[in-house]
């Protein structure tokens, strides 16, 4: 069972939940850029959450299908089409042999996440199949996805053969509310945890973050967004010494323009750090279109925490929910 | 023996990871803590513990807050629950000093096209190229951890003789093996990537091997040695390698 790569798009990688275990070593933990996606893609054909599958960016990735095949296409609205008919997003979809399934420009978001029933047959690299550009390791041959090639696709499980056999079940509601997990709206507001330097900036630069708007800049990439605004100042110069860090981690350099770290990021670091992004709004970061305005508010660890459980537990549901219908 | 107190605070990186603070500042004694610690804890790892990384004198510690809760019962934050089982862990480390570290010798071939700032760094000292040498592959450093990219080590004790500012505009694209001078650190780099160091030789080994188990050739603790070779030595070793 194999997919065709046709044209690559803007950039189309491998990315599972992300290489753990390995930032000791200075490794990078990569993944998906938007987790929540992933995993639903990955609930919805019977993977496992952690599968890998393919993160399409933007617009323009074209796949041909050279068996049937069980897919779910979540994340971002690209205008998605299979044979030239708009395709369905966030549930279990059977394409046919010889389809062909078109990513044409972003409608909402900025990044769309394709998983196979079986999942993509790849070596692990460090425990993990995403894909380290930079290292040329991990994923298909260690870089993004090009025209002409071919990923193969692993079995399937009991779970992806009992959701092909209820595909036309009309007593199924094959759906899912993403906008309980994701925010795709075009002025975001992101929640803000306080970072371990928030004290050692000045008392205006610690305020206007939180009531003037920021801009995503072009130059944002899956390593990290560079944001553009009012620029935050320490009250005074410090050195710091490198240490770890972790996904949207606010990061000032001198320049006094945040930087939020995302999937590719450094392991460690040595900027000041004024903030952290919530765990459960990442993906809602992650799926800013670039020249995007984000608005951030601050709130606390308890709240943080709050929101993260209530999103894990609509995720754990929806699991059980799949698995009941199917098996009752 | 007396037991070696170890006081850590703790704080939040977000809602999903801590910080383990041992200290402050650079030096082996609060380091020896971070690998104490560290080990500890890596044997001893709390329900939805993800991994840790090891840095100068803190330790960041990674975790899934939802596997944290629902393992452990109580209505105190997640951070509360990881807080405290270190803590415990904390109090249990005994001073036992760990084997001598290993020593690492590190053929490095110095100036020329493979080190283009070493003759800018002898200028800013008002030294002679083969000073620097001289110095640079004269006392051992200590590695205090990786990261920066993968196997890149962050090594301290280089003599302070020879301590230059990073170059003001970064380079785009350093070489992998390239030996760099920032303030008073010296590093690696590993791999292809920019950065603004002042590059004085290049060493003809890996330092990232990602099919071997652990990953990279140095190893936070580790002595470093320099050993100077010449460019004839550079190619054997690199023919060597195929």
């Amino acid at each position: 069972m194999s997919i065709k790569v046709l044209h690559s798009g803007l950039l189309t990688t491998v990315q599972d939940i992300g290489r753990y275990g390995y930032q000791k070593y200075g490794v990078i933990v990569s993944g998906a850029m938007d987790s929540y996606s992933l995993r639903l893609a990955n609930i919805l054909v019977g993977n496992k959450e952690n599968e890998a599958t393919l993160e399409i960016t933007i617009y323009g990735t074209t796949l041909q299908f050279e068996e049937d095949m069980l897919i779910a296409i979540t994340g971002g609205d690209f205008l998605t089409t299979i044979d030239g008919t708009i395709a369905p997003l966030w549930r279990p979809v059977l394409v046919k042999k010889n389809s062909i399934l078109k990513f044409h420009s972003a409608i909402k978001g900025s990044r769309a996440y394709i998983a196979f029933a079986g999942g993509i047959d790849i070596p692990q690299m460090m425990e993990s199949k995403s894909t380290y550009i930079r290292a040329s390791i991990g994923g298909f041959q260690g870089r993004a996805l090009q025209k002409g090639d071919k990923l193969n696709i692993g079995v399937k499980s009991t779970l992806s053969e009992a959701l092909l056999q209820h595909l036309d079940d009309k007593n199924i509601p094959w759906s899912v509310n993403f906008n309980e997990l994701i925010n795709f709206k075009q002025e975001p507001i992101i929640r803000v945890l306080e970072g371990t330097e928030f004290d050692r900036f000045d008392k205006e630069s610690q305020q206007t973050f939180f009531q003037e708007p920021y801009t995503l800049t072009v130059q944002s990439d899956r390593m990290g967004y560079r944001l553009e605004g009012p620029s935050l100042s320490l009250s005074e110069k410090f050195e710091l010494l490198s240490e770890g860090v972790t996904f949207g981690t606010i990061q000032i350099p001198p320049s006094g323009q945040p930087i939020i770290l995302m999937a590719d990021r450094q392991t460690t670091g040595g900027y000041p750090k004024f903030g952290q992004v919530i765990s459960a709004d990442l993906p809602s970061l992650a799926q800013l279109q670039p020249s995007s305005t984000i608005r951030f508010k601050e709130v606390s660890l308890k709240e943080a925490e709050t929101v993260l459980l209530k999103n894990e537990q609509f995720i754990h549901n929806l699991k059980t929910a799949i698995h009941y219908k199917l098996f009752h | 023996m007396p037991h070696q107190q170890i006081k850590a605070t703790m704080k939040p990186l977000g809602d999903s990871a801590l910080i383990v603070q041992l200290g402050e500042g650079m030096n082996p004694t609060i380091h020896e803590k971070v690998k104490n610690v560290s080990e500890l804890l890596t044997n001893h790892p709390f329900e939805g513990f993800i991994e840790l990384v090891p840095a100068y004198n803190n330790i960041t510690v990674y975790y899934n807050p939802y596997i944290v809760h629902t393992s452990q019962l109580g209505a105190s934050t997640a951070f509360v629950k990881v807080a405290n089982h270190i803590n415990h862990l904390v109090e249990q480390v005994k001073s036992s000093k760990n084997e001598s570290p290993r020593t690492v010798s590190i053929p490095v071939c110095y100036g020329g096209e493979l080190g283009p700032d070493l003759e800018n760094v002898a200028q800013y000292h008002n030294m002679t190229p083969e000073e620097v040498i001289q110095i640079h592959s004269g006392e051992e450093c200590l590695v205090y951890m990786l990261g920066f990219a993968p196997g890149f080590p962050f090594m301290g004790g280089m003599d302070t003789r020879i301590a230059t500012p990073r170059k003001e505009t970064p380079r785009l694209s350093i070489p992998p093996g390239s030996v760099g001078i920032a303030g008073k650190q010296t590093g690696i780099y590993p791999l292809e990537t920019p950065g603004g160091w002042q590059i004085i030789g290049r060493t003809p080994l890996d330092l990232f091997l990602p099919k071997m188990s652990p990953p990279t050739l140095l190893q936070p603790g580790d002595q470093i040695k320099f050993v100077p070779i010449s460019p004839s030595e550079y190619l054997e070793y690199k023919e060597m390698k195929q």
